[in-house]
């Protein structure tokens, strides 16, 4: 669209009333670009625990936990969810761009006894989130992170309650033959359909990583603030960099931070000091800038005040805490956007 | 609620969708619906300040949505007399509203020989059926 000469992306315009559907009650995503990987065998949990960064041997039949595949120096090559599916049997559900990249990884690593294979497209992938998501789809309240064989009107489905907006919600795989009957399923109980725009701004307001943006190869665990994720008491691939970086502290850190005067920060923009925003966007919650960046540890404090070069204006942000909108605690209160 | 799809006959236009009422050695601008609907909802308007000289064919300020930032581009040349301080307030205001309450700046023509450059409604809407 050659509107003005800019060459940044043009996108649709639902992006601020299908955020508002996913805060206030239901909406769905397409997700089925992301990559389904599949290990099986007796030496599966062996080769995952060691490749891995978070402990899968905490993992029973069912249950599902947020991991990295780190590099030597403890950087990250992804982030991804892991299912145990059996005993011998998980499923790995790893970022689209990465999904190529992440097979050969392990596939040329494998042991005997541990059989890897990219499935991505037996799978597609719908995710429903939003306070009333459940509801809608007549699912009883589970624990986030398990997950079980279910049905949707007659449609076989694995139901996850697993999400990247923050909201209660579920992700639901199936046959690619069936994504269709499923997708209208869920809008006929009255779900709004919603883009990955939407899922952007909404990932962002709960400082959820995007890789590629936030967290990388070049960036390691601890200071991209996902020590959560790594179990430095298990032995993984660049472990020994990570507890490293944990005893000394981190140099530079991923920070949430939201503007404290008019302007919306991008990706890409300088921050005072040496830093960057790796992701920005208007916060449709809050009404204001928000945004995810590295800073020199100096400046990554909650509170901490931050100069953001917009397109060569300097205006101030602050460091806030993770999330920078709490979706439990945000509930009812004002919108400042209508 | 977005407008619907319009270009007022008593408007002139530029290529780059932006609109120019003209009142007398004044005129005022705006972003046409066309623009504002390839945007999205505006989230942000960064104005120029009072004073501020225009050339025509360039740059006078910024809008934002979500996910875009796109220039201003001046349909005319001159000098900013008033900004809308609703707009730069509630930016959403030119989607509800773009040729009314959605208007950007009010400014001082300084060549009303360019006047005569720029779109007729016809003519830009001839321009947006090629597009």
């Amino acid at each position: 669209m050659p509107f003005a000469g800019y060459e940044m992306p043009l996108l649709y315009e639902g992006v601020i009333p299908e955020h508002r559907a996913v805060r206030g009650d239901a909406g769905v995503f397409d997700v089925s670009h992301m990559g389904e990987l599949e290990l099986e065998g007796p030496a599966a949990e062996g080769y995952l625990q060691a490749r891995l960064s978070n402990d899968v041997s905490r993992l029973g039949d069912g249950e599902a936990q947020y991991t990295l595949l780190t590099n030597e120096g403890g950087g990250i090559i992804d982030d991804l969810i892991v299912y145990r599916l059996g005993r011998a049997r998980y499923l790995l559900i790893v970022n689209a761009a990465n999904r190529a990249g992440d097979f050969e990884w392990l596939a040329s690593g494998a042991p005997r006894g541990c059989d890897v294979r990219d499935v991505s497209d037996g799978y597609a992938l719908l995710a429903v989130q939003g306070p009333r998501s459940l509801e809608r789809l007549g699912l009883a309240p589970r624990p986030a992170f398990s997950f079980e064989m279910g049905r949707i009107d007659s449609i076989e489905v694995l139901v996850s309650r697993t999400g990247y907006t923050g909201e209660t919600g579920v992700e639901l795989a199936c046959m690619p033959d069936d994504a269709v009957a499923l997708w209208d399923a869920i809008l006929a109980r009255g779900v709004v359909p919603c883009g990955l725009g939407a899922r952007d701004t909404l990932r962002l307001e709960v400082c959820y990583p995007l890789h590629g943006n936030d967290i990388g190869p070049g960036w390691d665990a601890i200071s991209s603030g996902l020590r959560f994720a790594c179990a430095l008491e298990t032995e993984f691939t660049g472990v020994e960099t990570l507890r490293e970086v944990a005893a000394r502290g981190p140099a530079r850190r991923l920070v949430a931070f939201r503007m404290v005067e008019q302007a919306i920060p991008r990706q890409g923009m300088a921050i005072a000091g040496g830093g960057e925003v790796t992701s920005g966007s208007l916060s449709p919650m809050l009404g204001v800038g928000i945004g995810l960046g590295h800073v020199p540890v100096a400046l990554s404090a909650p509170g901490s005040a931050l100069t953001i070069d917009v397109r060569g204006r300097m205006r101030r942000g602050e460091v806030t805490v993770k999330p920078i909108y709490n979706p439990k605690e945000g509930r009812g209160r004002e919108r400042v956007v209508p | 609620m977005a407008a619907s799809e319009s270009y007022p006959d008593d408007l002139l236009y530029h290529p780059a969708h932006d609109w120019a009422r003209i009142e007398g050695d004044e005129a005022v601008l705006g972003v046409t619906w066309f623009g504002l609907d390839a945007l999205g909802e505006l989230v942000h308007f960064e104005p120029p300040a009072v004073g501020q000289a225009l050339a025509r064919d360039g740059s006078y300020g910024e809008v934002e949505s979500v996910k875009a930032v796109s220039e201003l581009i001046a349909p005319l040349s001159g000098s900013v007399l008033e900004v809308n301080a609703a707009a730069v307030e509630e930016p959403w205001r030119a989607n509800e509203d773009p040729y009314g309450a959605g208007w950007l700046v009010r400014i001082a023509i300084a060549d009303p020989a360019e006047v005569g450059l720029l779109l007729a409604p016809a003519a830009y809407r001839a321009l947006l059926a090629e597009q």
